[in-house]
């Protein structure tokens, strides 16, 4: 009884009607992704600095656009303004020697008061009604919910410029040279590397890009808060491993570096309309950190766990045994 | 080419792991010299390589490559001059990037890294010829990942990206330790030929005294700290594994098990 009751109240065209939002902020999560990606893929840390500087990107633009500045100039400030928090968190852990994982978490702390003196206040609004839409009058917000499949639009136009610059930029010689790092610094420094340098320009690129990420995100909304950040880091992590895992089913030999970024906001949006739906089936959306926790645990572990199944203790006693019992 | 003057270095100073590792060593080296380097453990060897390559600064004396005082330069500013091979065969490549990527990093030693494309087809060309004098038919996959080649090819390849930007000093620490003796002596011998070909100042580090005394026109053992025995030239042809240990035993006072303690 109860259940009918609960299946009949699940709406399939209220779903459907909720997935374009959704794949528009999968999109700017996945380019937030993108940035995640850099840190913990290329450089082989985990920056937390990410969950600090996505707000900051936010507060930047929205005080920004408050001030009167066009939406898109605003953007780009916010860029600059994330690039400073993970030059930050590059100087705390390479010229002061505190461990990545930590310098991170310490920026990521400070940034939390500096977001609220950006904003003088822990949430900003800037109506889309008041400022209008880049395409009415060229100052404007990008991306807007009440304008979907614009902002999708815009959204994936922006991604594929980011895209772009990625893909150039870590085919160069500093961007090999930057990937070697995260690959193996004592070779780097053996081919005559500054791998902290490399570090500290990684932790830049890759926090102006989550920056831009919140920047959009305050658009999209409207809004801006400190807390907006929150987890980002987490979000980030499990659009990768849902668009690698993705890439590595469909493209089993490898594929273009390119090709691996897109489906990391690819990843962003799976993730983003998985959550839509677990919202759609009634479930407390208090829960939903611990699903994405679990979904990202499960996905980390699948390499090893993937080991582990051809060669383990557990499986070498068996063996052991079964030997003993034919002999 | 290489000027090594009265250094020394001690790990850990002032704790109860303090570590008396280099005494007052100097050492000269010519243009061209290949010399093997034995002794054991804790003589020494290595970290007179890691204080020649810049992997932390010495606490007194100073070493001039080809005239150039670098004892104040760190280690990615010696790399400069400097190809190293490691015992690690893990440790001389990145795994995850492509055969044709670990070299175009390794041709750039030394160079400023700016936006130019990381490889270029004309480099490719280079890559493809030099990893065909390999034998090990690597030129065929230049954009497969280093991860998937085995120890052998890929310290191959690390002996390759050395000496790819010809380096005024090639540095091999222990580098056929932990391969199996068959590609051990492959990799012994593309050493020997890619010193010679490029007409390489070399120090080498060995465990194993035949192969010491069979490579290189220079040999010294080393013992706690310091240079106990420095054989080179027609010497050096005539030596035997017999002598060798019977040398050792002179300089340290080590009498019994010397094999093992030169050899472990």
């Amino acid at each position: 009884m109860t259940m009918s009751v609960y299946l009949s109240a699940l709406s399939v065209t209220n779903l459907i009607s909720r997935m374009p939002a959704a794949v528009a902020q999968g999109i700017i999560w996945g380019l937030m992704a993108l940035g995640v990606f850099i840190t913990f893929r290329l450089l082989d840390i985990p920056d937390m600095t990410v969950d600090g500087s996505f707000a900051t990107g936010g507060a930047v633009t929205v005080m920004l656009l408050l001030a009167g500045m066009p939406a898109w100039a605003a953007l780009l400030i916010a860029i600059v303004v994330g690039v400073l928090t993970g030059l930050c968190t590059g100087f705390l852990h390479t010229k002061l020697g505190i461990p990545a994982i930590l310098a991170g978490i310490l920026t990521q702390f400070a940034l939390y008061s500096i977001n609220l003196r950006i904003m003088t206040k822990a949430n900003q609004t800037a109506s889309v009604q008041k400022f209008g839409m880049f395409w009415e009058n060229g100052n404007g917000f990008l991306v807007s919910s009440l304008h979907i499949p614009q902002a999708i639009l815009v959204g994936l136009v922006l991604t594929a410029i980011i895209v772009a610059l990625s893909y150039w930029y870590f085919g160069t010689e500093q961007g090999s040279a930057l990937r070697a790092t995260g690959n193996n610094p004592a070779m780097s420094r053996a081919q005559g590397i500054h791998i902290g340098t490399m570090k500290v320009i990684g932790l830049g690129i890759s926090n102006g890009i989550v920056a831009l990420a919140g920047g959009l995100m305050t658009q999209f909304q409207g809004t801006a808060d400190v807390s907006m950040g929150r987890g980002a880091i987490v979000i980030g992590l499990a659009a990768i491993v849902i668009g690698e895992i993705l890439c590595d089913a469909i493209f089993s030999k490898g594929c273009n570096f390119a090709v691996k970024l897109c489906f990391i906001i690819f990843g962003g949006v799976v993730y983003y309309a998985v959550m839509v739906v677990i919202l759609w089936l009634k479930l407390d959306p208090n829960d939903l950190k611990l699903f994405t926790a679990i979904i990202v645990a499960a996905f980390l572990a699948i390499p090893q766990l993937k080991a582990q199944s051809k060669s383990s203790f557990s499986r070498s006693k068996k063996r052991a045994i079964s030997e003993r019992s034919d002999a | 080419m290489l000027e090594i003057k009265n250094v020394s270095k001690t790990f850990n100073p002032g704790t109860i792991n303090e570590k008396r590792a280099l005494t007052d060593l100097s050492l000269s080296l010519n243009d061209g010299d290949f010399v093997s380097v034995i002794g054991g453990n804790g003589a020494g060897k290595s970290t007179l390589l890691n204080a020649v390559a810049g992997v932390w600064p010495v606490d007194s004396g100073s070493i001039l490559i080809d005239g150039e005082d670098v004892t104040g330069m760190p280690e990615y500013k010696r790399a400069k001059y400097i190809g190293r091979v490691f015992q690690d065969p893990m440790m001389g490549t990145a795994p995850n990037m492509q055969i044709e990527e670990n070299l175009a990093l390794a041709y750039r030693r030394g160079k400023k890294r700016g936006l130019k494309w990381g490889v270029t087809a004309a480099e490719r060309e280079i890559y493809r010829a030099k990893l065909a004098t390999l034998g090990l038919g690597l030129e065929d996959r230049l954009t497969a990942k280093v991860g998937l080649l085995s120890g052998g090819q890929r310290q191959a390849l690390t002996l390759l990206m050395a000496s790819l930007q010809t380096p005024k000093l090639l540095l091999l620490d222990e580098h056929t330790a932990a391969l199996d003796p068959g590609t051990a002596k492959k990799v012994l011998e593309l050493s020997d030929k890619i010193i010679s070909d490029n007409k390489l100042t070399a120090l080498m580090i060995t465990h194993n005294m035949t192969d010491a005394i069979r490579h290189g026109n220079r040999l010294i053992m080393m013992d706690r700290g310091k240079i106990v025995l420095d054989i080179s030239g027609e010497e050096k042809s005539r030596l035997t594994k017999a002598d060798l240990l019977e040398r050792f035993a002179e300089k340290t006072g080590v009498q019994e098990e010397t094999d093992s303690v030169l050899l472990s």
